[in-house]
């Protein structure tokens, strides 16, 4: 395996208080990495960081071999690194469908061409069937419950055809069936050839699925290894339960 | 010393006297915007407001402007917490800082239509017994007002810190700055320190005021003038830092006169302009800023 | 294009072309042509403001320097045919795009309560400058432009139509860009900016291009309204009154649809014309139109055709549910805010 995304020595501080402090970090290509730790552990910086909607005070970060480092948010979803957000956000006002296009990457060329033109309907429709959600394509995207939201959502980074996929923590604030749902469609995806980064604290869901995991302590990366031995591991149990 | 050196230095001078009374202005506004998220554009006319009560305390009763402050400090708190219930808190979440904007910039034109209404739109100015004396050192001249107006500035913002610093209010209002919804968690009374936070910007305005109408003459459309430059300075400051108001105050008053006596007047009021474009260019989110553009 | 909105704009454009040929008074033709230049200038404002989400306070140094750049054009040129000062105005809104798109590009990298901040100043300066540079600008005195050399009975023609263009490339804009990518766009930044570029919409450009078309428009009903005033001072030229106008026609009708504007438009300038009538040239005028303002901002914020829809949309969605089921899966949204509520920064989470 090689490696899809490294990161070396990432550091983010706000104020004084050191979110992120010299974390380095690989996600291997066709991996479903999780990232784990404690609340106030740095993950959500981290996800802020690698996606560049936050710029790192220090560190370097490869995509696909090539240095991404200081990359805003447009050009890493361009290169296919993409992600989703915690509070699973859609643009509400537009229709599950439009939801979809927006986000299915066009060119400067394309801008005056229609809203949805019929291969983007098409494309669209796939994806819909996938998640199955092709009965609400026409309503709008504030119509639908929170967790066909957060399908939604991650439906709609997919248009772009993603190498990476970051997860932030998908199984929050939705009901047993639809965390089955979203984990079959996250292994669906991933027996496509997508790789996944996952933070998240459902951690049955986390264990069933994730491979290797990698534990974040006050800002630093602790642990990095297979499921079965993050509970073993000394250092993880002192991160959670403090000393 | 050469005419050119004698007039940077004159610039110089002129620019940190007047900064104080700058910095005393804007670090109203920028309180406003950190505790509420409000642009205040009637912040101008609040200080013109002001300058017009202490004109009138002292045309028709002969107070001094800097004596009166105390009480029109107490009218313009009293405003400011009116115009924060009545016109600020009925509006809805959700796009409130796009109307929020537009709401203050109604308020300022409400007021001004009121101020050229009882005081016409003539020019006045507080013109006290020692409005045009001043001191000459080494060459150098320091206008009594514009020394009195620095001081003064001065320990308003000192009263202002302290307040800040040293209060229960104080750390509940740089708590809502800092974070609104763990403030609100740790007990902190949003909606209250809002509608407080907004009249203490007010009153900022009244010491300010006042000695705004010692140093220049002015009207109800004063405002306009005012709030341009105010709000340069908050932006270069970083929104919500009053620290950074009152460094950005000072320089963009000291480049400002600098350009006034060393070029000419005409581009003075360009500068701050120029400033702001280029300080946006290089740091988006002000001098002292510390909110980026994130996602969090 | 749907047949209904089709016969709706033609009929509409029908009867604003007509309307000269009825022979109203002068008084109604001015009146007319103040009304059309608002719903033309709030239709371009909408574009920025309403549909970017970007609310511009400074629109109105882009108005004023479509009539600076017409009155200075004719310093050096002469009228003849008295056609010439709409020929340029093309120019004059190049001009403006030109000047404005550096300034949005820096303005739009912020957040919209800065970039507001910006505008405003820019207005304020390109005030001042109007007054200050008077070699160039005539300062206080104002410049002149030639007299319209039209006959007295069809005096107002040229510049109702002129506006009527303006107005109606405006909303022809309006119209493509809704329909296009650009307004597929423009919904997203509007909703949530920072997930519309991560999820690789063109954020920066789209936003300074709308502005750049945006004050192009603005510029050019400048350049008419200079020519028709025959004057033109800073004092009016960069008047606040004049970006107040546009904001609160757009409000007032519905910020982000094709109609709004022109609806507030049509509703304030006759009113504003009316108060002033009512209140001469006093200044109660001003707190009545604070007044007036404010009351929009509190009562209605979403303005007239978005609470219309609304109210269209729930009772169909009440006679709907009477018949079907209600949607399956209603879990309510546990974790967070709503999704375009901003949270604030800072910290580790």
């Amino acid at each position: 395996m090689t490696a899809l995304l490294e990161i070396v020595g990432a550091r983010k501080a706000f104020g004084g208080v050191r979110a992120v402090d010299d974390c380095s970090l690989t996600v291997e290509e066709g991996s479903i990495t999780a990232l784990i730790g404690p609340n106030g552990s740095g993950k959500t910086t981290l996800f802020n960081l690698i996606t560049g909607y936050l710029k790192a005070d220090g560190g370097e970060f490869r995509f696909r071999g090539r240095d991404v480092t200081g990359s805003d948010p447009g050009r890493l979803y361009r290169q296919g690194l993409t992600r989703t957000f915690q509070q699973a956000r859609v643009f509400p006002h537009m229709t599950v469908t439009e939801n979809l296009v927006v986000a299915g990457g066009y060119s400067w060329r394309d801008l005056l061409v229609p809203r949805v033109l019929g291969r983007d309907r098409s494309r669209a429709d796939v994806l819909l069937e996938e998640f199955r959600m092709t009965h609400v394509a026409e309503l709008p995207a504030s119509e639908l419950s929170y967790g066909q939201r957060k399908l939604l959502e991650f439906a709609a980074v997919l248009m772009s055809e993603p190498r990476l996929v970051l997860l932030d923590e998908p199984t929050a604030g939705v009901n047993p069936v639809m965390i089955d749902t979203m984990e079959r469609h996250i292994r669906e995806r991933h027996a496509a050839g997508v790789t996944f980064l996952v933070v998240e604290h459902d951690m049955q869901f986390v264990m069933r699925l994730c491979d290797p995991v990698v534990v974040l302590d006050n800002g630093k990366e602790i642990f990095s290894g297979p499921p079965s031995e993050v509970q073993q591991n000394p250092l993880v149990l002192d991160a959670y339960l403090g000393t | 010393m050469t005419g050119s050196v004698h007039a940077l230095i004159q610039g110089v001078v002129l620019g940190i006297l007047t900064g104080g009374v700058y910095a005393l202005m804007a670090s109203g506004q920028t309180l406003i915007f950190g505790i509420m998220k409000v642009v205040n554009l009637a912040q101008g006319a609040l200080v013109i407001l002001a300058a017009y009560l202490s004109y009138t305390l002292f045309t028709s009763f002969g107070l001094d402007p800097l004596l009166t402050i105390p009480l029109t400090t107490v009218i313009m708190f009293g405003l400011g917490v009116v115009i924060q219930l009545v016109f600020l808190r009925p509006l809805k979440r959700e796009d409130s800082a796009q109307l929020s904007l537009l709401v203050t910039f109604a308020v300022a034109l409400l007021l001004e239509g009121f101020m050229s209404v009882v005081w016409k739109t003539t020019y006045r100015s507080t013109n006290t017994d020692y409005a045009n004396s001043s001191w000459t050192f080494w060459g150098i001249q320091f206008t009594v007002v514009r020394v009195v107006a620095f001081v003064l500035s001065l320990v308003a913002l000192g009263l202002l810190f302290l307040l800040l610093n040293r209060t229960k209010f104080g750390r509940a209002v740089r708590a809502t700055v800092q974070n609104p919804m763990s403030a609100e968690l740790l007990g902190v009374e949003s909606k209250r320190v809002a509608a407080l936070g907004f009249g203490l910007g007010a009153a900022t305005a009244a010491a300010a005021g006042s000695v705004y109408g010692l140093l220049y003459p002015f009207n109800s459309g004063s405002h306009y003038d005012l709030i341009s430059e105010l709000l340069s300075i908050v932006v270069l400051g970083g929104l919500g830092s009053v620290g950074g108001a009152v460094i950005a105050a000072l320089i963009v008053s000291t480049s400002s006169a600098v350009v006034a006596t060393v070029f000419s007047p005409t581009w003075s009021s360009f500068t701050f302009f120029v400033i702001l474009i280029l300080v946006l260019l290089v740091r988006p989110q002000g001098l002292f800023g510390t909110v980026e553009r994130g996602a969090l | 294009m749907s047949i209904r909105s089709l016969v709706r704009g033609g009929v509409f454009v029908a009867a604003l072309m007509a309307l000269p040929l009825l022979g109203f008074e002068h008084w109604v033709l001015n009146l007319m042509i103040f009304t059309l230049m608002y719903a033309a200038m709030s239709s371009a404002w909408n574009l920025v403001g309403g549909f970017a989400g970007y609310p511009s306070l400074g629109h109105a140094a882009f108005f004023g320097l479509g009539a600076y750049f017409v009155g200075l054009w004719f310093q050096h040129h002469a009228v003849v045919t008295g056609y010439e000062p709409f020929l340029v105005l093309p120019i004059a809104g190049l001009i403006a795009a030109v000047v404005g798109f550096p300034i949005a590009w820096i303005a739009m990298r912020t957040r919209a309560d800065v970039f507001a901040i910006v505008t405003i100043t820019l207005l304020f300066v390109a005030q001042t400058l109007a007054f200050n540079l008077d070699s160039l600008t005539g300062g206080a005195q104002g410049l002149a432009m030639p007299t319209p050399p039209f006959e007295l009975a069809r005096f107002e023609w040229p510049f109702y139509y002129a506006m009527l263009w303006i107005l109606l490339a405006s909303m022809g804009i309006t119209y493509l860009s809704m329909r296009s990518k650009v307004g597929l766009s423009l919904d997203a930044i509007r909703a949530d900016e920072d997930k519309a570029l991560g999820v690789g919409v063109h954020v920066q450009g789209v936003k300074v291009l709308s502005f750049s078309i945006s004050v192009a428009l603005v510029a050019m009903a400048g350049g008419v309204w200079a020519y028709y005033e025959t004057f033109t001072y800073p004092q009016f030229a960069f008047d606040p009154i004049i970006t107040i106008g546009m904001v609160l026609m757009c409000f007032l009708g519905g910020r982000g649809t094709l109609w709004g504007p022109v609806i507030g438009a049509f509703i304030l300038v006759p009113g504003q014309q009316y108060l002033a009538y009512r209140l001469g040239g006093s200044q109660f005028y001003l707190i009545a139109y604070a007044g007036v303002f404010l009351l929009i901002m509190l009562l209605m914020p979403r303005g007239i055709l978005p609470t219309i829809a609304d109210r269209v949309r729930r009772r169909r969605a009440i006679a709907a549910s009477s018949e079907g089921p209600p949607p399956a899966d209603a879990s309510p949204p546990t974790a967070g805010p709503g999704s375009n509520v901003p949270v604030p920064s800072g910290g580790a989470a």
